[in-house]
């Protein structure tokens, strides 16, 4: 009785109302919108991407350590900008800034210490090495794509865009991050930078073994004998009468100090060198020391306007 | 797009950085391929925090560069003692404790 007279009310009620709508379902409170990816950010992942693979690539594939660091150094600056583009601007900032700016420069001082021309020798130690190496990137890239591709494609994102509009953006978040929740770590990371300071220092310290000689030792060293002759080598041009670096030194009878000859320029031939031959033996007259003019021309010198060139006389 | 490219191009980095440490006999340019793949999951793990619409991956990443800057220094400073000593750069000459 009383449950029909309770729907006679509710009856009633409903009479007495006028029909509404049908109300739309409030969102969610707790799930912000999802994030969408901008056609900019798609154009800029399409062209800095390539990039980014095409500096990896080149790293491994140069033969030269120095283009294999500019290529790195390709490589960074398109992730830093890729941190910038995916709401992560103090870390794009501080991926060129500490990255390439200061550890591919570290490495560009070592390559140029070490020795540019140390490039890789084309021999395998193991044999099948360098094939079986890329063998296993593919199939590596193929399972971590593939299981990426699988795994992932349904993700919804949710954004940065919340985070870094609020508390005073991303930077000051990040600080407030590491100075409360990552604390400990952050103190852990100073013990770690001073130890690998201390480590830089003592790796890198060379210790002078020997003094270095004097000079009375070293002429004891040489009249020793510890050296090929007691005598640095004759200087090119010693007794001879140009002075360039491709004139051999004449020894008192005229002919060459062999020792004297440059290995890296290409000695001149005897022939030109019979008329410094005959002045140094005596056979041709001496030039005046007093005279004011040009010397007399010797008619029967088969040389030619080089040959004075190279002693001054004109 | 998705967001999830940016993995694609990270595993695909971080595969060439791995092959690179394989292949290269220059020890320098091995420790570059090491630092590719550091890089490579530096942006994995961007990425990750966008997905998550929280700052813990970008922090965790921060403290991968500080990582890989005192790796650099203490490494670098090995390969140059190395060299002092064996005047060779190449990770095939160092082999005093091979047997």
């Amino acid at each position: 009785m009383s449950a029909l007279l309770s729907v006679a009310d509710l009856m009633a009620d409903f009479l007495a109302q006028p029909p509404q709508p049908p109300q739309p379902e409030p969102p969610l409170p707790q799930v912000p919108p999802a994030d969408v990816v901008s056609t900019g950010e798609a154009v800029a992942f399409w062209v800095l991407g390539p990039l980014a693979l095409a500096g990896g690539l080149g790293m491994v594939f140069a033969r030269n350590a120095v283009h294999s660091a500019l290529w790195l150094v390709l490589t960074m600056l398109s992730l830093g900008v890729l941190y910038m583009v995916q709401q992560a601007p103090f870390l794009g900032v501080v991926q060129i800034i500490v990255y390439t700016g200061a550890i591919m420069m570290l490495f560009l001082f070592v390559l140029m210490l070490v020795g540019r021309e140390a490039s890789d020798s084309v021999v395998e130690v193991l044999r099948w090495q360098r094939l079986s190496a890329g063998v296993v990137g593919v199939v590596f890239a193929g399972l971590v794509v593939s299981a990426l591709a699988g795994a992932l494609t349904t993700v919804d994102p949710l954004g940065l865009a919340a985070v870094n509009s609020t508390g005073g953006g991303n930077v000051a978040q990040l600080g407030r991050l590491l100075f409360t929740d990552f604390l400990f770590p952050f103190e852990l990371t100073s013990a770690l930078l001073i130890t690998a300071a201390l480590g830089g220092m003592v790796l890198g310290y060379t210790d002078r073994r020997e003094l270095r000689r004097s000079q009375r030792e070293l002429v004891e060293a040489r009249f020793r004998g510890d050296h090929d002759r007691p005598s640095p080598l004759p200087g090119p041009g010693v007794f001879a009468t140009a002075n360039s670096v491709a004139t051999p030194a004449l020894l008192p009878d005229g002919s060459v100090a062999p020792e004297s000859l440059s290995e890296i320029i290409a000695p001149r031939e005897r022939a030109s060198l019979e008329r410094d031959e005959a002045s140094v033996a005596g056979a041709l007259p001496g030039p005046d020391a007093h005279a004011l003019v040009p010397p007399l021309r010797v008619t029967e010198n088969p040389h030619t306007d080089r040959d004075r060139t190279d002693k001054g006389e004109l | 797009m998705t967001p999830s490219y940016y993995l694609l191009l990270s595993a695909l980095l971080f595969t060439i950085g791995a092959a690179g440490v394989l292949v290269r006999r220059n020890a320098i340019v091995v420790f570059m391929c090491i630092e590719l793949m550091l890089n490579a999951v530096n942006l994995s793990l961007v990425t990750f925090s966008r997905i998550n619409g929280g700052l813990d991956g970008q922090l965790m990443a921060f403290f991968v560069m500080v990582v890989a800057a005192a790796e650099v220094v203490v490494g670098l400073a090995i390969i140059m003692s190395i060299f002092k000593t064996r005047r060779s750069a190449s990770v095939d000459d160092a082999n005093l404790l091979k047997y």
